[in-house]
């Protein structure tokens, strides 16, 4: 089979010599990524999650912080057929598609609304990372020697925290610190920013403070290979700067794996905002974040099991897209590595 | 090799050292005391407790003394008391003297209790669920890895790696719930919650009876913990194989007539292991020092809880020794698999 494929490229190329038009790196990759079913099947759950949180207040029929006592842990007729053994307690509302939770709000649009939440720390965590991540690498990388020994034992150090802690420690730090500064100060505003984002910057912050580690390694090890090739000995001879070389010559070469290991490293950060918030020290109430509706949910799980299922599934759903995704875009980047890493 | 080890155990601490600095100083950068509660204490009792805890010394003087507890051993002739400074992990008496050794120094959260009691209550427990989840990681992992890739690209390899991709994408927080509500409410199989073991521990670590009185707690945590890192092995393991096999050296192993089944278990498996030994030494560490959600899920008395609580307390001597714990425990294991990796591929030299 293999052999037939490969006489008839050779005739096809044969026929028509030198017509293939040349296409860039990048758009190989780009026709590579769309052939992957399980990629692309992620990229529309990721468009499809982006335009919620864009569009959340035309798509929520409910308040997410609006509470109406009187419709607590509300559930429709078609989760009492789903769960027959709330059917003896629980207040039948049909007007919430998926219920209300204890404090009757909507949790439908409270979903709607925490793919805002999730979505953000998908998207910022991973600039703050790799923009740390990629300055502290490629300076290790470049440089060698005794600046790259001392910067990678520093890593290695960091290494040795356990990671959510660390994220815990630093955001007990900021907000304390932050909590009541004199107004017109730097802290102050960066105070009043983080209240307008439900205590999210934040957390963001501390995932990107936390998860560069990862990233730098992988620049300096990339910068160290790429940079003892000949086209840099090349652009050196003819007398770029080293700031030329960096960021003309071995970024660009080097970004693909970059973007991967972000990627995949997305559905981390997703968790650990969704940890943090289960836990009680993510986005403050009444933000509306898939952990502190899965906290929230998981304390009624006997009584009102939909109350964390649908959360749950919102989150689960998401991790999959970026997983797939991340997945995709690792075969597609890296073809020669297809199936071969991990 | 000796040599190796003694650079790498002085490499260790070293390390160590440098982690408890900047706890320490994270710590104490952060603002508020562990005695700012609910109820503002009377100005000259908080006083008193910050005396007798030495909080009112310097820093780099508490700092210090605390180093002194927990690295120096001391021989003295006074016998041990129940006071909460006084508590030693390692107490042995040599004639008249007493051996002191490692005094992590009192929880501020209870008069009598130190933080080497939650060693000794907690870690056990912890370490039993660890254990466990890191066997079904394994267990599941490997074979899903290996099946995969010696079935590249057919459905083995498919169904392998969807499982893996599910285990990646429903975290602890999805998984934990749902198994509590279908194994342990309405199936009624498995208790929903609790632990089958309780205090004193063997050796300080393992359970004095096991059985399915044990077991029957233990399966679930440990199947939610280790699902989720099984996932990561079983990639680690198929990218791992997949790249083995194409070497030479299996190619000379087919060529000279060798059974498959001895060419993967012999030469390809034994590379093929060395990446995934490497994750296992973090993840062990992880493992076994607690794991906050499943312990908070299935009530387990772990010591997750400690790692997370003693921050917002301000529990100074608590996070300092859970966080180091993990720190001896991750610098450990890796060594470890640095010694490992000499037995699996003999080209790796001690040097």
């Amino acid at each position: 089979m293999a052999s037939v494929t490969k006489t008839d490229n050779a005739n096809h190329a044969a026929s028509q010599p030198l017509t293939l038009k040349s296409q860039s790196l990048w758009r190989e990759a780009l026709g590579r990524l769309m052939r992957n079913r399980g990629a692309v099947t992620g990229l529309i759950i990721i468009i499809l999650l982006i335009l919620t949180a864009i569009f959340a207040d035309f798509i929520a029929p409910y308040s997410y912080a609006k509470q109406s006592l009187l419709d607590a842990n509300a559930v429709p007729q078609w989760i009492i057929k789903l769960f027959p053994s709330i059917k003896g307690y629980a207040v039948i509302k049909n007007n919430y598609p998926i219920g209300a939770d204890s404090l009757g709000r909507d949790l439908f649009s409270r979903i709607v609304y925490g793919t805002r939440v999730s979505l953000a720390v998908a998207f910022i965590g991973p600039v703050i990372s790799l923009f740390i991540g990629v300055i502290y690498g490629s300076i290790s990388g470049f440089f060698g020697g005794r600046v790259d020994n001392i910067m990678m034992r520093i890593v290695d150090v960091l290494y040795a925290f356990p990671g959510l802690l660390f994220i815990i420690l630093l955001m007990a730090f900021f907000r304390t610190t932050l909590a009541q500064p004199p107004e017109g100060t730097f802290a102050y505003y960066v105070g009043q920013l983080d209240s307008k984002f439900g205590g999210l910057l934040f957390i963001m912050i501390g995932i990107g403070l936390t998860g560069w580690e990862t990233q730098a390694r992988l620049t300096r090890g990339q910068v160290l290979s790429v940079r003892e090739k000949e086209y840099i000995e090349a652009a050196r001879t003819i007398g770029a700067s080293n700031g030329r070389i960096m960021f003309r010559h071995i970024l660009p070469n080097i970004l693909g794996p970059l973007i991967v290991l972000e990627t995949l490293s997305i559905p981390g950060y997703i968790y650990t905002e969704a940890f943090l918030s289960f836990i009680g020290l993510g986005v403050n109430p009444p933000t509306p974040s898939w952990g502190s509706m899965i906290s929230a949910g998981s304390r009624a799980l006997r009584a009102y099991p939909n109350q964390a299922l649908f959360p749950a599934l919102a989150l689960a759903l998401t991790m999959f897209a970026f997983n797939f995704l991340g997945d995709g875009l690792r075969d597609a980047l890296e073809p020669r590595l297809r199936g071969t890493q991990e | 090799m000796a040599a190796y080890i003694l650079r790498r155990i002085i490499y260790m601490f070293v390390v160590l050292l440098v982690v408890s600095g900047i706890t320490f100083v994270l710590m104490h950068a952060v603002p508020g005391g562990p005695f700012d509660g609910e109820k503002k204490l009377p100005p000259e009792i908080e006083a008193n407790k910050e005396r007798y805890y030495h909080l009112n010394d310097p820093l780099y003087v508490q700092y210090l003394s605390y180093l002194s507890e927990v690295i120096l051993p001391r021989l003295t002739t006074q016998a041990p008391t129940l006071l909460s400074n006084d508590d030693y992990l390692v107490t042995i008496k040599t004639g008249n003297y007493w051996f002191k050794w490692m005094n992590f120094g009192p929880t501020y959260a209870s008069r009598s209790r130190t933080v080497n009691d939650i060693f000794r209550d907690q870690l056990p427990v912890s370490f039993q669920l660890g254990t466990f989840a890191l066997l079904i990681a394994v267990a599941i992992g490997m074979p899903l890895g290996i099946l995969s890739a010696l079935n590249h690209n057919k459905w083995p390899d498919y169904l392998g790696m969807s499982v893996a991709i599910f285990g990646v994408s429903v975290p602890t927080i999805v998984l934990a719930p749902a198994l509590v509500w279908i194994f342990g409410v309405s199936l009624k199989w498995l208790p929903p919650t609790g632990w089958g073991a309780k205090p004193p521990f063997i050796l300080g670590l393992f359970p004095s009876k096991i059985g399915w009185d044990y077991f029957k707690y233990a399966i679930l945590p440990a199947f939610v913990l280790g699902f989720g890192s099984s996932a990561v092995i079983a990639r680690l393991t198929r990218a791992s194989v997949l790249q083995v096999i194409r070497e030479d050296y299996i190619r000379t192993a087919r060529a000279k007539g060798l059974a498959e089944r001895m060419v993967i278990l012999r030469h390809a498996l034994k590379n093929a292991l060395i990446p995934v030994v490497t994750v296992l030494g973090p993840l062990f560490a992880a493992l076994v020092t607690g794991t906050f959600i499943t312990e908070l899920v299935f009530g387990i008395p772990g010591l997750g809880k400690y790692f997370v609580v003693s921050i917002s307390n301000r529990d100074y001597p608590v996070i300092m020794g859970t966080i180091l714990l993990y720190a001896v425990f991750l610098v450990i294991s890796n060594l470890a698999v640095d010694i490992i990796y000499g037995f699996l591929d003999p080209r790796i030299r001690f040097e």
